[in-house]
């Protein structure tokens, strides 16, 4: 295996391969075909650094039809907004990517003045677009005409302004990049709360005075229209009622919250909400520099920290054309694996768990997943929030021990001993189980035209019978030269969510049992690149967008950098877990209210992910 | 005519024959190590995770770390059944007004136990605009556990603190059992969602500002005009 790698092809690919690249690129050749059709309204993007395509505002719906329906584009992955105050321009940008082909994402980029930054909505052609849109008119202020529901979502009504402009300042705002003055050389430390005048991290528009219309800002969730719906049959009324769970309920994986209308026990409508957990990862990680997001980044999914790491230091790799040491990247491959093992136990533990199997299969998968605590806590310093890989690397080598056990040892006990171990056991005590097969099959059903057009990924796009997975469509790391499966299964429903998981943990076993020998063979090999990795700055201007398959489906980050910049310029997160959610209300309608809670815990949410 | 001596007084005197017979105490003296003695091992959590931390609060309570030594595993879903409340992880704004309520809907005695950075002071969250930098802010906080997120043993050490806390507690002074309660009326007032998070007992404070932008703005053009 080791030949293997010498002559295996550069890790990252190169982005500015879009546009200029042969055509048999799938996102070369649509993009060709796309500028043939469209001459007036699709050009290349002229700035410095930028794939993709520019698209005038006006023929945007006409251009994203066009792709999904005659070029296979039919997967719109993220959508997000960037703010351009220096040419009084926003600018939404959408990553959309053909799931039969595979590949690099075809990007569109849309401009709109400032002053009036009304854009089309993409949901008709993308249903998926809905709360990524609902986001971007939250936190950037663009106007997507015709959005069926544009309303805030992560702050709440009535909030002052669009927090992630470069012109809104937060109440404990310091200054616009750090490090900063006043903490660097001196380190002079102040508590915010003494300069500001109300003594927390609040403030409020110029001479507001509290009138009392603040009091019910969260009234109008509760969903309109018809109050009963009348029996064919004997034509009598029955009222609907609406109930609010969360976001403090024990089932809600966190706090989310549902708005659902019941006729009866029977789920008519639900709509999430959510921004409980909002904090402002975003605008602190256009503060920070490159390294200082990536503690951040652990706390975006707090259950699969080595994933996050993964998907951000690639994307900064891609923007700064880094390469990673060989055994950096076994070892980045060994702990986002376990990660995934991680992720899925404690899932499949709270599926079961809001199952009403309480605690027990929960405790018992808990078990192993403590094993794979304690070899992180050995290896980075701590159980949960990892802050292990560095650009270019990773921040440490191996422990000599695990708990006093030889860390090699420590790895082969856990991969081929007691993971499969438990998932055997899981498997015989819970797949067949009678209660759990009746409780998830058929229920929550989402069909893969469905998974496609709510932009689903991860476990929750497999289980309805697309077999996409970033690490096989569009390959990362040394993923290439390792024996694995995609898990793929078509009914669409919480059961198969579940065998999906299930699969994939082993999977994971498979990649780890190849990864080990490598990590054996290349011991004492640099881990780390040279470089200091606190002062990196942008070798150019651009965009790079680095994704990785997250235990919860594809984790993107949008990284756009000035020239010889050290903190990034716009910093978004494609989180999967917030846009798996979009099809929420779909999948439960015709439920009941006891299946909502299952049907949440099989999309397996997480809430650091979902509001960031 | 001899003067009443309460019965803990120093200068009540037992004979030296009676000494070994006779124990002076008040009822606060019998009852309050039986009465501590069952609070401390049986505090009931509300079940309520915030954010990350609330995994690691998870791992303190599944079968590694075992709350179930100290009789806290019970966890209650209604804080109406609860004793502690542990704020496990980043507080928003978005959030704060329920927690407030969920607060003020706990029967006495409750404890408040904030656990890692960001319900202690904001955490590496604080700078930013929808974070509530502590939870102490609107509530009570009886222990602070530091960490981020603090590791379950972290978390049992913080928890055996507050123990320690409820053993030198007496139903003599204990206020809720007092007639002048001060949680009785002072109750928490749930802040409110306006352009930014308001707490209802700084309106006054809130206005002061609004008036003084007035003022500037109102004088403004004046200086301006008296500079040119």
């Amino acid at each position: 295996m080791s030949e293997l790698i010498l002559d295996a092809p550069e890790p990252q690919e190169e982005e500015m391969a879009v546009g200029t690249a042969v055509s048999d690129d799938p996102v070369a050749r649509a993009a060709a075909l796309l500028k043939e059709r469209f001459p007036d309204a699709v050009s290349d993007d002229p700035r410095e650094g930028y794939s993709g395509l520019m698209v005038d505002v006006d023929k945007l719906v006409e251009v994203a039809t066009a792709l999904r329906d005659d070029f296979g584009f039919n997967y719109l992955s993220s959508v997000t907004g960037v703010d351009l105050l220096s040419e009084n321009k926003l600018e939404a940008v959408y990553h959309t990517y053909s799931l039969d082909q595979g590949g690099d994402a075809l990007v569109l980029h849309v401009q709109v003045d400032r002053d009036n930054p009304s854009i089309p909505s993409l949901v008709p052609v993308w249903p998926g677009a809905d709360f990524q849109e609902r986001e971007a008119w939250d936190l950037i202020g663009i106007h997507f005409a015709g959005h069926p529901d544009l309303r805030r979502i992560l702050t709440w009504d009535g909030f002052n302004g669009h927090p992630l402009r470069k012109d809104w300042k937060e109440p404990f705002f310091e200054e616009e990049k750090k490090p900063f003055g006043s903490r660097w050389p001196d380190g002079g430390v102040f508590r915010a709360e003494e300069k500001n005048p109300f003594g927390k991290n609040v403030q409020y528009p110029a001479g507001w005075q509290p009138t009392g219309n603040e009091y019910d800002v969260e009234t109008d969730m509760y969903l309109p229209g018809e109050t009963h719906v009348v029996d064919p049959g004997t034509g009598i009324k029955t009222d609907k009622v609406t109930v609010n769970i969360g976001p403090q309920h024990p089932s809600t994986h966190g706090v989310f919250r549902m708005v659902v209308v019941l006729d009866g026990e029977t789920v008519v409508d639900l709509k999430p909400v959510m921004g409980y957990l909002h904090r402002n990862h975003e605008k602190i990680g256009e503060r920070n520099t490159f390294i200082q997001n990536i503690p951040y980044t652990d706390r975006l999914d707090y259950l699969s920290s080595m994933s996050n790491n993964h998907g951000y230091v690639l994307a900064v790799e891609k923007l700064f054309g880094m390469e990673v040491t060989e055994r950096a990247e076994w070892l980045r491959i060994l702990m986002v694996e376990l990660t995934r093992i991680c992720n899925h136990l404690w899932a499949l533990g709270f599926l079961l768990n809001d199952l009403g199997a309480l605690q027990t299969p929960m405790l018992y998968f808990y078990l192993e997943r403590e094993l794979i605590l304690d070899f992180f806590e050995a290896t980075a310093g701590s159980r949960m929030m990892c802050n292990y890989m560095r650009f270019g690397g990773v921040a440490y080598d191996l422990p000599d021990d695990v708990r006093g056990t030889p860390t090699l040892q420590f790895l082969e006990e856990l991969i081929y001993g007691n993971l499969p171990r438990v998932l055997d056991q899981g498997d015989q005590l819970i797949t067949g189980n009678e209660i759990v097969r009746s409780r998830c099959i058929g229920v929550g059903v989402l069909s893969r035209e469905d998974a496609i057009a709510y932009s689903t990924a991860g476990p929750v796009l497999r289980a309805s019978g697309v077999q996409y997975d970033v690490r096989r469509a569009n390959p990362y790391s040394f993923y290439p030269h390792l024996d694995f499966d995609i898990p793929v299964r078509f009914n669409g429903d919480v059961m198969d969510r579940y065998d999906i998981r299930m699969e994939e943990m082993r999977q994971s076993l498979r990649i780890l049992q190849q990864v080990l020998p490598h990590i054996k063979a290349t011991t004492g090999q640099k881990i780390n690149s040279d470089k200091p990795q606190y002062a990196l700055r942008a070798p150019r201007a651009g965009e790079a967008y680095g994704r990785v398959e997250n235990p919860k489906g594809e984790l993107g980050y949008y990284i756009t950098a000035r020239r010889r910049e050290g903190n990034p310029d716009r910093y978004h997160v494609r989180a999967p877990s917030f846009i798996n959610l979009t099809p929420l209300g779909k999948m439960c309608q015709g439920h009941k209210v006891a299946d909502i809670v299952v049907i949440l815990g099989s999309i397996d949410i997480v809430l650091g992910e979902v509001d960031r | 005519m001899t003067k009443q001596i309460g019965v803990d007084s120093p200068d009540m005197v037992v004979p030296q024959e009676l000494q070994n017979n006779v124990w002076i105490t008040n009822i606060a003296k019998i009852l309050d190590p039986v009465y501590n003695w069952g609070r401390r091992n049986s505090v009931w959590p509300m079940v309520f995770g915030l954010a990350c931390c609330a995994i690691e609060m998870i791992c303190t309570a599944a079968s590694r770390y075992d709350l179930a030594r100290f009789g806290m595993e019970v966890f209650r879903a209604t804080p109406r059944q609860s004793d502690l409340m542990i704020i496990s992880g980043t507080v928003t704004k978005k959030m704060v007004p329920t927690i407030v309520r969920l607060y003020n809907q706990m029967p006495e005695p409750r404890y408040v136990l904030a656990m890692g950075a960001c319900a202690s002071g904001g955490g590496p969250f604080k700078e930013g605009y929808s974070v509530v930098d502590g939870i102490d802010k609107f509530l009570p906080v009886d222990v602070y556990v530091p960490g981020c997120p603090p590791t379950p043993q972290a978390l049992i050490n913080g928890l055996i603190a507050l123990q320690e806390k409820i053993d030198q507690q007496s139903i003599a002074t204990v206020p809720w059992y007092g007639k002048g309660d001060p949680t009785a009326d002072g109750v928490v007032p749930i802040p409110v969602l306006g352009p930014d998070l308001v707490d209802m007992r700084q309106l006054d404070i809130i206005r002061q500002q609004a008036a003084k932008v007035e003022a500037t703005a109102a004088a403004g053009p004046e200086t301006e005009a008296a500079t040119e």
